[in-house]
């Protein structure tokens, strides 16, 4: 029975794969005939939107980036993003009119300045002032130090 | 005998208060982030800047012209983004239909990622607080201004700058502890 069981939903998810699968095919063979494929820049203008779209922070949402969410400012600022590319715009000013909107605050990794030098220099501080610690409590404890039995 | 040490040796006191005094640095600046929450809103960028320039059409006259906040130059003024759709917005315009009563200082909507109609017909139904409305329906114009979630508020000087940002609804408390002196000090500079 369990074996049997197993197969059915082997075959059904084969099914609902090979179905998933046919449905692309069908939407590929639906698309105008007129329709070019899309060139090399139009490929990698979209892979630029979407890497910058990774680094900037959604507002309204502010845990995700706006490449995550489907809120709507954040697909307005995809597409201010995308558009922004297809107009010539580097990846910095993209992210300078971001910031120049929305404040730092917009950029998921936050630059390293005065407000920030704690942020990115704490844990490096922490870890050095534990390990110190740590080798001083060693040192202390050495064995030859005639506490041992 | 170990017993007969000073409690309170130099070494106890190092190893064993300073992660306790860390311990309580950190727990007590994590109770402040959770204290202010993240409804405290972010500085805006535009504070102490020039308002972005727009042009836009007005909502409730397609004939009027349209309308560019250079206009308003020697004069404080507020700029308040609303929507339909917006819920707080409601709760605040109570507190605009009592501002505009008063005529202290003009205040011009900003009618944001809306439909022109649902706006319009908004107005109609609640009463028209402002001294003129624009419309934005794309959002392009309320992007520039870094419009995060309506309704938002930018109380802007007599040389076109933006001197403060309110995110959230204007209530009577922050109107009279917050907007409201600083427009009359803004108005008598």
């Amino acid at each position: 029975m369990r074996e049997q069981g197993q197969w059915m939903r082997g075959l059904l998810a084969a099914g609902l794969i090979s179905w998933l699968l046919s449905g692309a095919q069908a939407a590929e063979v639906s698309a105008p005939p007129q329709a070019l494929p899309l060139s090399q820049s139009e490929a990698s203008l979209d892979e630029r939107a979407q890497r910058l779209g990774a680094e900037l922070r959604c507002l309204v949402c502010q845990n995700q980036t706006i490449a995550d969410s489907q809120a709507e400012l954040a697909m307005q600022l995809k597409r201010e993003v995308r558009q922004q590319l297809a107009r010539g715009a580097s990846d910095q000013q993209v992210r300078d009119f971001m910031v120049q909107r929305y404040g730092e605050f917009v950029l998921y990794r936050p630059p390293l300045n005065d407000a920030t030098v704690w942020l990115w220099g704490g844990p490096a501080l922490l870890l050095a002032f534990g390990l110190g610690a740590l080798g001083w409590q060693l040192l202390r404890h050495r064995p030859d130090k005639g506490d041992t039995p | 005998m170990s017993a007969l040490q000073p409690r309170l040796s130099p070494g106890r006191l190092l190893g064993f208060g300073l992660p306790l005094a860390l311990f309580a640095a950190l727990a007590f600046m994590l109770a402040r982030g959770l204290q202010h929450g993240h409804s405290e809103a972010l500085p805006s960028p535009l504070i102490g800047h020039a308002l972005p320039a727009f042009v836009l059409p007005q909502l409730t006259a397609d004939e009027a012209p349209r309308f560019a906040p250079a206009q308003l130059k020697g004069q404080v003024w507020l700029l308040n983004v609303w929507a339909s759709w917006c819920t707080s917005c409601k709760e605040e315009h109570p507190v605009l239909m009592g501002l505009s009563r008063e005529a202290q200082v003009p205040l011009i909507g900003f009618n944001y990622q809306d439909k022109p109609e649902l706006g319009r017909a908004w107005l109609a139904q609640q009463g028209d607080p402002y001294r003129l409305t624009v419309t934005d329906p794309d959002g392009r114009a309320g992007l520039d201004l870094g419009v995060v979630g309506v309704p938002e508020t930018f109380v802007i000087d007599k040389q076109g700058r933006v001197r403060h940002k309110l995110s959230g609804p204007i209530t009577p408390e922050v109107w009279r502890n917050t907007l409201q002196p600083l427009i009359q000090e803004l108005q008598g500079a």
